[in-house]
Parts: C-alpha cells; structure tokens; sequence
C-alpha cells in the first residue's frame, strides 16, 4: 500500500481540498495519503470531505498553524 | 399481498431509492451574474463539489456569459446593437466588475491584489480546475442570441442549451443554486 505526502501549505479554499481529492482519486484502495496544512478552514473541510467520500480519515494533529491529516483511501 | 406482489413491490423501491440515492450525486448551478465576486464564489462551490465527488452542471445565462467570454472577442460580423452590447459588456474572468465596491474598476484590481496576498486561488485557475475535474458548463443559446455572442466568442470544451438543459439536469440534482 502506497503512501504519499502533500504539501498543502500557503493555500487557501478550495484547492486543498481539492488536492486532496486529485492525490487521493489517482490511489488504490488502501493507499495512505498525509496531508499537511496551514489553512484554518482545512479542519472542518477535510472532516466534511471524508464523512461524503467515505474515506477514513485516521488522524488530525495540529502543530502551531499546520493542521496534518492522515487518509486511507476506502 | 401475494408472493410475486411483494417481489414486485421490493423491485420498485430498490429502483426508486438508486434514484435518489443517484441524485446526491448531482448539484446544478444558474451563474445569473457576471460580477467577479459572485462567479468567485460559484467556481469555488462547483470545485469542492467536484472535489467530494459529484458531478456538477453550470448552466451560465445572461451576464454570467461574461465568465466564459475570450479576452479576444470582438464585435466584427455583429450588427450596431449587438456590436455596442460587446463594446460595454468586460470579457473573460479577469475583466469582471465586483458587485459591490466596483469603484469604477479600481475595486477588482483592490480584491485581485488582496486575494493573491493570501493566497486565493485565481477567478481564471478556479475555472481551469473544474473543468480539469470534468464540469458541465452549458451556456445558454437564448441569451447569447440576443446580445449577439457566438460559439467561437466564449471559452472552448463547452456545451450549448436552453432552459430544458438546466431543468434536466436539476431535477436529477438534490442541489441546486441561482448565483
């Protein structure tokens, strides 16, 4: 099972979202997929994003402004 | 109920509900406006719809035709009217006016400055993007008709209709917007 890491800092809505569903459409189920962001909005987006996809998402951690998620493709 | 009535009853719901169950997964939009905010605002919302994995329909009428205009558009092979309308009409995603704080075209190059400082995604790259992620833009033949713009004047990789397009494709939808 792959995992890839995005560098999602500088952005601003939409695009990581949408980065995270271009890395994550290209994967195979199972595939991991990290993602870090400074995006303050990118919290609750990404939690909206997995509960509509049906993607898991494993983690949040969140370090100064940089908010990390950790996804497993379903 | 007999048996076979039952299964047949069963058969039924099991079609209706993959129908709805299909239409979460359409939204539809009308992009009425031609102001630079307001067309932010719907390339941003049919991006994150894109993103989460629906299909999404821009149907674009009257001012928001100005979105989907060439920067190269002229008026040549127009009559007066429709020459004039192409004349005072901004062309593409850059020329846009805001809906509010226009100041005569100092308040979009004031929000372009500030957007780019944080970061915000072009009017111009959000556009390339859903189409990238396979929007349907359909821009509506009626009103180009009647301010006399042409296929070749507005953006490639579009489709052409009328009200039965936008209808068609929200009564499929469970969302549909008017911006």
């Amino acid at each position: 099972m792959a995992k890839t890491t995005l560098d999602l800092k500088g952005m601003s809505c939409p695009m990581p979202i949408m980065k995270v569903a271009a890395a994550v459409k290209k994967g195979a189920s199972g595939d991991v997929f990290e993602a870090v962001c400074d995006d303050a909005g990118f919290e609750p987006d990404v939690h909206a994003w997995c509960k509509e996809t049906g993607h898991t998402l494993n983690s949040l951690t969140k370090a100064g402004k940089d908010i990390t998620v950790v996804i497993t493709k379903k | 109920m007999s048996a076979d009535a039952v299964q047949d009853k069963l058969k039924e719901l099991e079609e209706r509900l993959a129908k709805v169950e299909g239409n979460r997964a359409n939204m539809t939009m009308v992009l009425f406006s031609g102001d630079f905010d307001k067309a932010m605002a719907a390339f941003i919302i049919a991006n994150g719809a894109l993103a989460m994995g629906k299909e999404v329909t821009i149907f674009v009428t009257f001012w928001g035709l100005d979105v989907l205009k060439k920067p190269t558009m002229t008026g040549a092979g127009k009559n007066v009217l429709e020459k004039m309308v192409t004349m005072m009409r901004p062309k593409g995603p850059a020329k846009l006016p805001t809906s509010k704080m226009n100041f005569a075209g100092i308040g979009p190059k004031l929000f372009h400055y500030m957007m780019g400082k944080k970061n915000v995604t072009s009017l111009q790259n959000l556009v390339d993007t859903a189409v990238e992620f396979g929007v349907r833009i359909v821009a509506c033949q009626m009103s180009m008709d009647v301010m006399g713009i042409k296929r070749e004047d507005l953006m490639d990789g579009i489709e052409f209709g009328g009200v039965a397009a936008f209808l068609g494709s929200s009564f499929d939808s469970n969302t549909t917007l008017f911006i």
